[in-house]
């Protein structure tokens, strides 16, 4: 009896705590004080008997809509033991089998499908997916297992896994919370956990009565940047009334608020420098083509998107192996891209040199048919390109400055490349060769440089850059039949103001470019901000024609 | 593609000559499709041609309409708004059809308008659309904004307690006319200015750190928070993988699409969307035995890996409400079929009966789903009964008092209550 007291108890302690933590605020509320006040509870459509085995079982039957109490009971009832569950829960991969009711979770190793009940921890051997039914979550759930877990994991042996518990409790802090957290704050013994514990405490404290205890917990919050603190600060500034508090958190929030300034502005820098990443990686590929060989390959895009469909391609014949997938990808794409680079050349650019007109409009042709083609062999709707594991996610600095790691993996790809070439022009015999044939092709000619090779071989080159940087643009963007025409305005865009025939040029133009984009656009929008970038190149080129590295000498004539 | 559809071309207007003679002996009805087969919209578009293709198909087995076999005529109007008005031109005048299913951007169908009211043509548009139109020759079988964007809103300030709103788009007639509506919408439901933040971004955006660094911040100051995308096609991919990527996630602040469908996350993957929101009033998981029968015949017609979504849905409704309308009024002409679609009733694949109104708008049942992870909506959330499509807006100042009737004596595509007159253009 005194269990089942105790049990009942437990339950409602937590339902209480979650009722609040997870009902969304209604739209009247603005006091967090009215928050406390109790709403009723749900009704509870699984009564007696109360075991963890029963409630599981009812939660294959019930409805999405009702779910919610049976998890709520499975968390008090289960506590830690559940963690997995609630954790397969939140990922998807809790299925039941449909004969049995029996809840398991489900694993894909190696490409076999492996499910392991719940409870038993047994592995069931030789389950196929349609003998599974998936129990299903929505929003509300999702919310709710993740409180729940961040709740059952604050007593983590791991450091990390405790800080992004208390963490994720700062939102919905109630007064169970407070006093787990309170247990468990003597016991801690790392500092950044104990400094998040810390915060959380003062923002219970923020709401308290006693005025000398608010101005404590401001001072706690001023040294935080979690958004949750600021937030509370601008409450307590607009409604405490206590004078010397409201003058603390002012301070605070004005300190905060420069912090906020700064890491804003790294932020915008980051994406500036990767937007000139992109341009960069798009481009480059044409700086040589178009500013080396001084042909107009209006077919450049779609060496990128061959690329891209490279990876696509890649990734169908090694689906078990997503990881590596782009390791493989990039040496391919760049092969496949630089022989239909090398194909063109010989095919059709050769026949019309020193035409450019006529280049231009053969090139758009083929650019063109190979959009056709694309749609044709792999139908005009855009493939699935997965992105491996260890490039989603961010890098986190601290709450406001996170930066994304596939943008700082394509960042330091996009360096590498540029390194890569321009060693290529400046130390091996075929950059000797390409300078020397872009100098003064009949010179070279006459010196016995096979010029034709030559040209090819650039054009192949060139194109292979373009195919890796569709690699990177794949992991970003859409790949599909119009990739390629998304990205050619501003590659020439970039290769024309940095200053034809100079690789530093399209470095520092790319960068440029993708800098002040980003820097325009909190304020003129994304519409304009693009707009204002191309009126300034024209303008510019009115003004310096040649770029903002013209290349000297005899050769420029 | 395009060599085919020139080949086809070229077959067609030599095989025109051949027809039209032939024509004495076994008379069809033409059945027009003006869908994009290249070009940017082709991704969408060819979906649609393949659908009317598939219900011609199915119509001439069950022995064809009024005796007669239907004969579907495709040409290629290649995402080029003003070839919607040729090629209208072209199968209203060369091909003689007696109707036409066509359209999916708001331009091209403005583009083709002019020419189907000249030339009193009848054309079935079945994508969800801005509002503010209703021409006696156009049937409207997607939702108007009151079908999918007030609803939408609506679940996310009553069920998700939202009020911060984020109302992103791009940059074209639909989201603007759409934002302008719940602006309006909003402000009239006491959400302050401040909270709500609008952002338009052009055609195929693929950069999108610092909108996504935005939302997050504006996201972060302490109220509830989500985002209305009526961001078209192509810039969803990068979009959505930005919130992926910056860790915002549905519980925080949940993104409702009304361009994003079945065909659309088919190319995605969907792992770090799961949990967004879309709005439509078909979802391809929604289990109904004439649903699950129409994705069985449309898997069979293409191929297995195929999936279905609205507008396939509104063309499907559509047409059969346009088979039922020529058989009622037993014959195809344009003014008897138009007055015999008026109150057609034909079941919606989700169950329950879609009606055809008065303003050419259709009665349908909206729908909420949740992106689950093998690129399916999970349906959270559906109106009690159906919607009535609205033509004109209620909540802008300048369509409040409009309303379209097409029926006796009214018969006007905007006519002002409180004026009592017709202003006769659309």
């Amino acid at each position: 009896m005194r269990r089942l007291f105790a049990i009942l108890c437990c339950y409602v302690a937590t339902s209480l705590t979650s009722v609040h933590a997870d009902e969304p605020m209604t739209t009247v509320d603005a006091d967090p004080a009215t928050l406390t006040t109790v709403s009723p509870l749900p009704s509870d459509p699984v009564a007696e008997p109360v075991s963890v085995e029963t409630l599981l079982q009812s939660l294959t039957e019930v409805k999405l809509s009702k779910a919610l109490p049976v998890l709520k009971q499975l968390e008090s009832l289960g506590g830690v033991a559940l963690l997995p569950m609630f954790k397969g829960m939140l990922e998807g991969d809790l299925y039941f089998v449909k004969s049995s009711k029996e809840v398991v979770m489900i694993s894909t190793i190696k490409g076999e499908l492996t499910a392991q009940g719940v409870l038993s921890k047994q592995p069931l051997p030789g389950v196929s997916k349609n003998q599974l039914k998936k129990i299903r979550v929505n929003n509300k759930l999702r919310g709710f297992l993740r409180q729940a877990i961040a709740r059952l994991q604050i007593s983590h042996p791991d450091a990390s896994k405790r800080l992004a518990a208390v963490q994720a409790l700062l939102t919905h802090l109630s007064d169970e919370t407070i006093a787990t957290l309170e247990r468990v704050r003597p016991q801690e013994q790392d500092e950044d956990v104990q400094a998040m514990i810390d915060l959380a405490l003062a923002l219970h404290q923020s709401d308290s009565a006693d005025p000398a205890v608010r101005l404590a917990a401001v001072y706690v919050m001023a040294d935080s940047l979690e958004s949750d603190a600021r937030n509370k600060l601008v409450k307590i500034i607009e409604h405490d009334t206590d004078p010397k508090v409201k003058a603390a958190a002012t301070k605070a929030l004005k300190q905060i608020n420069e912090e906020i300034e700064f890491y804003g502005f790294i932020d915008q820098l980051f994406f500036g420098l990767s937007l000139g990443s992109v341009l960069l990686l798009a481009a480059i590929g044409l700086a040589i083509t178009f500013g080396v060989m001084g042909v107009i390959n209006m077919a450049h895009g779609e060496m990128i998107m061959l690329g891209a469909y490279t990876t696509y391609v890649v990734q169908l014949m090694m689906p078990n192996a997503i990881e590596y997938s782009l390791w493989v990808a990039i040496p391919l794409a760049f092969v496949v891209s630089g022989l239909v680079g090398v194909l063109i050349e010989r095919g059709v650019i050769r026949h019309l040199h020193g035409r450019p007109l006529e280049t231009l409009l053969a090139t758009f042709g083929i650019s063109l048919i190979l959009q056709q083609l694309v749609r044709s062999v792999f139908s005009p709707l855009n493939r699935q390109v997965a992105s491996p594991e260890w490039m989603s996610g961010t890098l986190d600095i601290n709450p406001i400055l996170s930066l994304t790691l596939n943008r700082l993996y394509i960042l330091a790809f996009a360096l590498l490349v540029f390194g890569l070439l321009l060693l290529i022009l400046r130390k091996t015999s075929l950059g000797l060769n390409v300078r020397a044939v872009s100098q003064n092709r009949d010179m070279a000619k006459a010196m016995g440089i096979r010029t034709d090779w030559v040209d090819a071989m650039t054009f192949g080159l060139g194109s292979g850059i373009a195919g890796i940087a569709g690699v990177a643009l794949s992991q970003l963007t859409n790949v599909g039949p119009n990739l390629g025409q998304a990205y050619i305005i501003d590659s020439f865009m970039v290769v024309v103001f940095g200053g034809v025939g100079n690789l530093w040029g399209t470095l520092v133009a790319a960068f440029s470019l993708g800098v002040a984009n980003k820097f325009l656009e909190p304020v003129t929008g994304a519409v304009l901000a693009s707009i204002f970038v191309l009126i300034f190149i024209i303008l510019f080129i009115q003004k310096r024609p040649k770029g903002l590295f013209p290349q000297k000498g005899r050769a420029a004539e | 593609m395009k060599l085919k559809s020139i080949a086809a071309g070229v077959a067609l207007s030599l095989g025109a000559s051949v027809i039209s003679i032939s024509a004495m002996a076994a008379e069809t009805i033409k059945v027009g499709v003006l869908h994009s087969l290249s070009g940017t919209m082709a991704i969408s578009e060819t979906t649609l041609k393949d659908t009317v293709l598939m219900m011609v198909e199915e119509q001439n087995k069950k022995g064809g309409l009024l005796g007669k076999q239907l004969e579907a005529v495709v040409v290629d109007p290649a995402s080029n708004w003003p070839l919607f008005a040729e090629k209208t031109r072209e199968l209203l005048t060369k091909e003689n059809v007696d109707v036409i299913f066509g359209c999916w951007t708001s331009v091209s169908r403005k583009s083709a308008l002019p020419v189907l009211e000249e030339l009193n043509g009848l054309m079935f548009y079945p994508v969800q659309y801005e509002g503010e139109e209703s021409s006696k020759n156009v049937f409207y079988t997607g939702a108007a904004p009151n079908q999918q964007a007030i609803p939408a809103v609506d679940y996310l300030a009553n069920d998700l307690g939202v009020e911060r709103w984020v109302l992103a788009g791009t940059d074209y007639v639909y989201p603007r006319t759409t934002n302008k509506i719940l602006e309006a919408y909003l402000k009239s439901k006491g959400v302050a200015a401040e909270d709500i933040m609008i952002n338009y971004t052009p055609f195929g955006h693929s950069d999108w750190q610092s909108i996504v660094s935005d939302i997050k911040k504006f996201g972060g100051e302490g109220k509830k928070t989500a985002v209305v995308s009526t961001i078209n096609g192509d810039a969803n991919v990068p979009f959505y993988k930005e919130l992926g990527n910056q860790g915002i996630s549905s519980e925080d602040i949940p993104v409702v699409a009304f361009s994003v469908g079945e065909e659309e996350l088919s190319g995605l993957d969907t792992k770090p969307l799961v949990g967004h929101l879309a709005a439509w009033n078909y979802f391809q998981s929604v289990e109904n035995d004439a649903n699950t029968a129409f994705i069985k015949q449309w898997k069979a017609f293409t191929s297995e890996e195929r999936v279905t979504n609205d507008p396939m849905e509104a063309t499907y409704i559509g047409f059969n409400m346009w088979a039922n309308a020529v058989t009622k009024a037993g014959t195809t002409d344009v003014d008897a079929v138009e007055q015999a679609m008026i109150g057609q009733e034909t079941p919606n694949l989700t169950g329950g009966v879609a009606v055809m109104n008065k303003n050419h708008h259709l009665s349908k049942p909206v729908l909420i789903g949740e992106i689950q992870d093998n690129g399916q909506f999970e349906v959270v959330w559906e109106t009690d009964g159906v919607v009535a499509g609205d033509a004109w807006s209620d909540f802008l100042p300048g369509s409040k008092d409009l309303i379209s009737d097409w029926t006796s004596p009214t018969k006007c595509g905007n006519y002002n209550t409180v004026t009592k007159a017709c202003s006769g253009s659309n």
